[in-house]
Parts: structure tokens; sequence; C-alpha cells
């Protein structure tokens, strides 16, 4: 398992006294009030976020003196079920690649890794056989465009421009436009990023769906919110942001290549239901993976 | 989510109010409730507990203030202490000899390009003559992102060589030549556990020798900000934070997570995308945000400045007694003007925002109903049951009000009376002042 290496190898460089402590917590039979006090920390750590990790705490107490399937098993054996169960089921769309274009809307606040997830993304389908191309429809950010032209070349996929300052919405038209005569499989938007707090640039979002939803009924198929996995407890008002506005379907968490354990998708996954489709692992155009919930909380509880 | 926990707070401070005393127990309840506002505000495990344990060896020290309550003065003291926290006023900008080099380091995406153009910005308007080094040689269109930023500011970069550190060093003939006196160096965002990507930083930072490293840091970061901050100054030689996306509605926790780990002095934060939006720190108010309150704490402070605490408090207590005379009441009206816009003050106290919602503060009301208990004998002041109609005819004559105008305060008096009897069975009021009854 790649990823897995990938994530054991990163947290061989953190410091080795915690991860002992935790393993020693989890491989216990038993636990009492310190552990489960030791075990707080490590939820809080990992930015889960108080109230859930309350929420969890209270669920494995309560499992623990119950009769019922997973009474047998060891406290950390049963957080590991329960984490499983609240984060199961990857975001990738049942339907992917159902209509043509498939058009995927990248979002989310600045600097969380849209950009570089787009060439990613790109990468990821042509492997796949599949052909791509991107909309330039960040033209806020210096520079953004001829950023995503070089990441859109690794990713080998055509980008679709137009000079900065240009109205998004309108950019996304002739993309898709463009794609559709040409009968390319993937339309990937790239969208400046923007501060859920924002409404006015939130509603350009909002405008951007109005667009290609008149082009195509089902269009975006897949929005899905760019999530720095160091994000703190904002990342839950992000997603309930991206959500109300730009009606988000899933989420790519990135940077999980930092020490970073990108818990706060838990109280997302858990208030608002959103899954995860992918998470990024570095600078690279092949550091993506799809989502796998039981490699996740692994990385989660940095076994 | 703002509004949700500075409720959440201002039920705790309730709980609190009528308490008697900082009592150990109420300040471990205290601060148990502040650790999980803290946590929820993003402040690390680590640098929560320290300030904690601060807060509560300041708490138990404390002296019980008359004139507020243990709710209010443990607001005060985890306030106080926040602010101190985070550091003292605004530092300024470091210097060495000219061309004095700034390096930005941090984290991929957390806003170095673009804050190396806002302080360039910020400097040039302190009459400095800036130079924009791009030395992000691995980030696709990085250094087009600052050429294009120095462009519209007219601020000259460099860029194009294969390494930052040959970068810095054409910048640094460039400067010489042109008569700059200051080079600020972007660099390619990193993890910090790369050690290949810190090995580079650090020997940068060893040619360069700059008087001024600046880490930046996201302020949308969690709990990952200690271990970051840490690596990046344990490879580094960090002098100063410069904390970004603040115009956002994260709490900004990780600034205490950050100044708990480096130490070093917060000097500047981004509020937006432009090249603009750089302010100086101010470490009340991010102290205010992080535990997502009003300006309880300018509340208190007013208070324990302007009103004189025992005066307060002896007028509470005739209150309670109910020997309370409009003289008192006038008293207690002309402190609470030496407070400020009453309005504003009033939306200060915990609890008070929700209560006071709707509800309009005549200032001009207030100075009638000084002028309407100055037209009164002492005698009628201290016994207003006296005052009957031929006197109110006179009071209404000699204030230049109506008479409809002494009824409503004569029976806003009584009310109010009455009010603070209920109040007094359950401790004394805020501030020992009664809630006015216009
Ligand atoms: N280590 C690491 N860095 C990443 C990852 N994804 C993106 N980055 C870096 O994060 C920084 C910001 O990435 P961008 O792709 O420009 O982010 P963005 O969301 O498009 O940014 P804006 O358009 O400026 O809002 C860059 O330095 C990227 O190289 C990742 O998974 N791991
Ligand atoms: N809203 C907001 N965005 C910011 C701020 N500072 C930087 N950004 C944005 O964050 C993103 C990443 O910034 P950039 O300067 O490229 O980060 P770098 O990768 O660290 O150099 C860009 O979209 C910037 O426009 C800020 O204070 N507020
Ligand atoms: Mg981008
Ligand atoms: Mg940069």
């Amino acid at each position: 398992m790649i990823l897995f290496e990938r994530f054991k190898a990163g947290l061989a460089r953190t410091r080795e006294a915690t991860l002992d402590k935790l393993r020693n917590l989890l491989g216990l039979s038993r636990w009492d009030a310190a552990e489960y006090e030791q075990l707080e920390e490590i939820l809080i750590s990992a930015d889960i976020g108080y109230d859930t990790t309350q929420q969890l705490l209270k669920t494995l107490m309560e499992t623990a003196g119950a009769n019922e399937i997973g009474a047998n098993l060891s406290p950390g054996e049963r957080l590991r079920l329960e984490l499983n169960r609240l984060l199961d089921g990857d975001g990738a769309s049942p339907h992917r690649f159902s209509a043509a274009p498939w058009v995927i809307l990248l979002v989310g606040v600045n600097g969380s890794g849209k950009t570089t997830t787009v060439g990613k993304l790109a990468y990821y389908f042509f492997q796949q056989g599949k052909r791509s191309a991107v909309a330039a429809a960040d033209t806020f950010r210096a520079a953004a465009i001829e950023q995503l032209e070089v990441w859109a070349g690794r990713g080998r996929a055509r980008v679709i421009r137009q000079a900065q300052g240009a109205d998004p919405a309108a950019v996304v038209f002739d993309a898709y436009n463009s794609v559709k005569a040409r009968g390319e499989d993937v339309l990937i938007v790239d969208t400046a990023g923007r501060l859920q707090a924002k409404q006015n640039l939130m509603e350009e979002l909002a405008k951007i769906r109005r667009v290609l939803n008149r082009l195509d009924a089902s269009a975006p198929h897949e929005a899905l919110l760019v999530l720095d996995a160091t994000t703190g407890q904002n990342g839950l008002s992000q997603a309930a942001g991206f959500l109300r506005s730009a009606s988000i379907t899933g989420l790519i968490v990135t940077k999980l290549d930092g020490t970073a354990r990108g818990g706060i998708v838990v109280p997302i996954r858990r208030q608002l239901e959103l899954p995860i489709a992918f998470i990024g692992l570095g600078e690279a155009v092949d550091d993506l993976q799809p989502f796998d919930a039981k490699v996740y909380v692994d990385a989660l509880l940095a076994i | 989510m703002l509004d949700e926990l500075t409720e959440k707070f201002e039920r705790f401070v309730r709980n609190l109010k009528g308490q008697g005393k900082l009592s150990e127990a109420n300040v471990r309840d205290t601060v148990r409730e502040v650790r999980r506002i803290l946590l929820e505000a993003d402040v690390s495990l680590p640098a929560a507990k320290s300030f904690i344990d601060a807060v509560t060896t300041k708490a138990l020290g404390q002296q019980v203030l008359t004139s507020i309550t243990p709710g209010q003065q443990m607001v005060k003291v985890i306030y106080d202490e926040l602010a101190q926290f985070l550091g003292g006023a605004s530092e300024p900008v470091r210097f060495g000899k000219s061309p004095s080099p700034i390096l930005l380091v941090g984290l991929n995406g957390v806003g170095k390009t673009t804050t190396t153009a806002k302080l360039a910005l910020y400097l040039r308007k302190k009459g400095r003559k800036p130079l924009m080094a791009a030395g992000d040689v691995r980030r696709p269109a990085a250094a087009e992102q600052l050429e294009i930023l120095g462009k519209q500011l007219g601020i000259p970069v460099v860029r194009g060589e294969s390494s930052p550190i040959k970068i810095f060093e054409k910048g640094y003939e460039f400067a010489r030549r042109e008569g700059l006196d200051c080079i600020l160096v972007d660099t390619a965002g990193r993890q910090h556990i790369d050690d290949e990507l810190m090995q580079e930083l650090s020997e940068l930072q060893a040619f360069v020798k700059p008087p001024e490293t600046l880490l930046v840091v996201d302020g949308m970061t969690g709990q990952d900000a200690v271990k970051s901050a840490q690596a990046f100054s344990a490879r580094l030689e960090i002098t100063g934070l410069i904390l970004t996306k603040l115009d956002g509605d994260a709490r900004g926790g990780a600034a205490l997570s950050v100044r708990y780990i480096t130490g070093k002095p917060i000097k500047f934060i981004g509020v937006g995308e432009k090249t603009a939006d750089l302010e100086a720190f101010h470490p009340d108010r991010l102290a205010g945000r992080i535990l997502g309150m009003g300006d309880i704490v300018g509340l208190v402070e007013k208070a324990q400045s302007v009103v004189d605490a025992e005066a307060a408090e002896k007028a509470a207590k005739k209150l309670l007694k109910r020997e309370f005379t409009l003289e008192d009441f006038k008293e207690q009206i002309i402190q609470l003007k030496k407070m400020g816009p009453l309005d504003s003050l009033l939306a200060m106290i915990p609890g008070m925002k929700g209560a006071m919602k709707g509800i309009k503060i005549d200032e001009r009301e207030m100075k009638v109903v000084v002028a309407i208990i100055d037209s009164m004998t002492p005698q009628e002041r201290r016994s207003p049951r006296i005052i009957d109609g031929s006197r109110r005819k006179r009071i209404a004559r000699g204030s230049g009000t109506s008479v409809q105008q002494i009824n409503r305060l004569l029976n806003q008096f009584e009310q109010m009376q009455k009010m603070m009897k209920r109040f007094g069975k359950r401790g004394a009021p805020p501030l020992g002042l009664p809630r006015m009854p216009f």
C-alpha cells in the first residue's frame, strides 16, 4: 500500500516518543480515566475538535461496558471501528464519466491547493485513459493562469483561458463549449481562492454553477472543496459555507504529507455528511490518492 | 460560529455571576470552560495548557474587586493574560546595514508571496526603498506572481536564477547599484519535515544573514501549528511572525501556539488578498477574537478606571436595602455618562447584548432625567413619595419638562427599586449599577 508507506515515512520523522505512547494506548485491553484523557489529547491534537472528541469518548465509554458487538474488542480497536464508521464511503461519484464532458469544479479558501490539485486530477484521469481540459477560472490572483498552465501540462490537459481579470463564469462558459465540441472526457474548473465569509466572492461561485447548469442541467457533476490538512476548526465553517454557496459534493484533503492529521474531516463528515474523494500527499503530479477510510483512520491515529 | 461562541461564553459568565469570591472551585470551573474555548479556537494543546496554568495562578492570587462580579473579574484576568501571552504592542521591522535583507518563510500556501508584496508596500510607505527577490524557484509561476505584484506597486523585483542564494546575490548587487535599502526575499513553501528543503532554507539564511526572518503562518491553522513552528525555529533563527487570512471568520488561535513555541513577536496580520491588506498587530484585539467575545473586558476596564468602586458598592447596598434615592440615581447616571455612549457600553456586558436588542437608549433622555432630579429639593430626592401634584408642576417648570415626564420618571424609579430588590436576593447587579429604566 503505497499511501500507507508514505504516511509512515512522514511519521517516522516525527517524534518517536509520542508514537510509542500512542501504540501503547491503542494496544491496551482496558482503559481507565487516565487512558481516556490521553485519548482526548490525541484526538484534539489531530484537529478532530472539542465537541466531536467528547462525542467519541462518550460513545467509546458507553460501548465499553455494554454487551454488544465490539464489546470483546480492545478500546483501541473500537475507536478505529468507530472512526471508520464515521468516515466510511469514498466521495468519488459512482457515475463518474456518465455525462460528457464530466465537469468537476474545485473550490476552496486561499492557498489550499486547488490549482495543484487540478493538475494532479487531470493526471489521475489521464492514467485512466481519459482526456481532460481545464478552465482557468481563477482570473484574480497574480500569475494564477501561468501556474495552472504548468500544472495542466503536467496533467496532460488542455487549458482554456482568458485574460487576467476576465469574468470567471464567462471562462467556464467558453471552456464547456470548447470541450463539448472537441469531445474531451473531463472538464476541471480551477477557481480563485476565497474565504467562505465573503458573501460577494461566494456569489461568484453560485454564478459559475448557474452557467454550467444552463449548459448541462446535471453540471457540475462534482464540486469538491479543497481543504488544507493543517486547517483547524475553521474547516467546518469552510465546508458549511461552500456547501451553501457552491453545493459541494465532497472534499479533497491536501498537504497530508506534513505532520497535520486532517482530523477536521471527522466533524465535517459527521455534521455535514460530506465524503472525501481524494487526498493530496505532496507537490508532485502523482501525489494524489483516492480516499480510503481505513488508511485515513490509521494515519489520523498515527499508527 | 462567532456568535454562537460569544453566546456560550456569555452564558458561562452569567453562571458565574453573583458568586462572592474567586474561590478555587470557581476558578477551576472557569478554566475548564476556557480550555474548551481555546481548543475550539485552534489554540494547540500545549499552548492552552501553559496558558491555563498561568491564568489559574493569577486568578487565585486576585483580590476580589467590589465593583464587578467574580465572573467578570475572571474574564478580565483571562483576557489580560491572553493579550500578554500574545505579546506587547506591535514591534517594528528590524533593519541592519543597508541593503538590509528580510526573509519570509513558511509552509505551502500560507501567503508568503502576497505578504512579501504587502510588506514591501508597507515599508515604502514608511519611507524605505524596497526590492523584492523571487526566491521561490520551485512553485510554478511563483516568480511571475511576485513580478506582477511588483509591477502593480512599482516596486522592483529580481528573479530568474536557479537558486534562492543566487537570486539574493543578484538582488544585493541590484539594490546597492540602485540605492535601495532593503531586500524582501520570498521563499518556496515547504513542509517542515522535508529535510532537504529545510536544509536549503537554513543555508539560505546562513548566507543572507538577515536581521529579520519572518515566519508566515496561516490564521486558519489548527493544532499542527506548534509542530511546524517548532521545526522552523529549530532550523532557522526566526525573529518574528506574520499571521495571514484573518479577514475571514477564523478565530486565529494558532497565534497563541506559535507565540508559545517561538516566543517571537507577531508583527503583522494579513487581512485580505490586496497588497494594502496588512495591519500592525494588536494583541488585545486578537485576544478578544480568540475568546470569541465582545469587548467585555473593555467594559470591565472602563468600569474600574472611572467608577469609584466603593461609591458604587455603597449605592448598590443602599439600593438593595431600598434606601436608594433619586440623588443616588442621579450620581449613577453621571458615572455612567463618564463611561461613554450608553448603548455601546451596555452592549459590552455579557448577556446584555441579547437583552438590549431593540432597546434604544436615548442620551438626551438621560440629560432630562438629570435636569428633573436637579429641580427637586433634597427632601424630595430622598422621599419621592411626598412629590404630589403641585410639587410635580413646580419641578416640571424648573427643569423645563412636562408633568408627564416627571410622572414617568417617578414610576420608572419605583419599578427599578422593586427590580433591584428582586436582584438583591440573587446577588449584586452587574457593576453594582442598576439597569436604567429608559
Ligand atoms: N506539500 C504539499 N503542498 C501542496 C499540496 N497541494 C498544494 N500544495 C502547495 O500549496 C501551495 C498552494 O497551492 P496552490 O495549488 O497554489 O493553491 P490554490 O488553492 O490554487 O491557491 P490560490 O489559488 O492562491 O488560492 C503551493 O505551494 C503548492 O505547491 C500537497 O498536497 N502537499
Ligand atoms: N483572504 C486572504 N488571502 C490571502 C491573504 N494572504 C495571502 N492570501 C492568499 O492566499 C493564497 C496563497 O498565497 P501565496 O502568497 O501564493 O502563498 P505562498 O504559497 O505562501 O507564497 C493566495 O490566493 C493569496 O491571494 C490574506 O491575508 N487573506
Ligand atoms: Mg490557485
Ligand atoms: Mg509563494
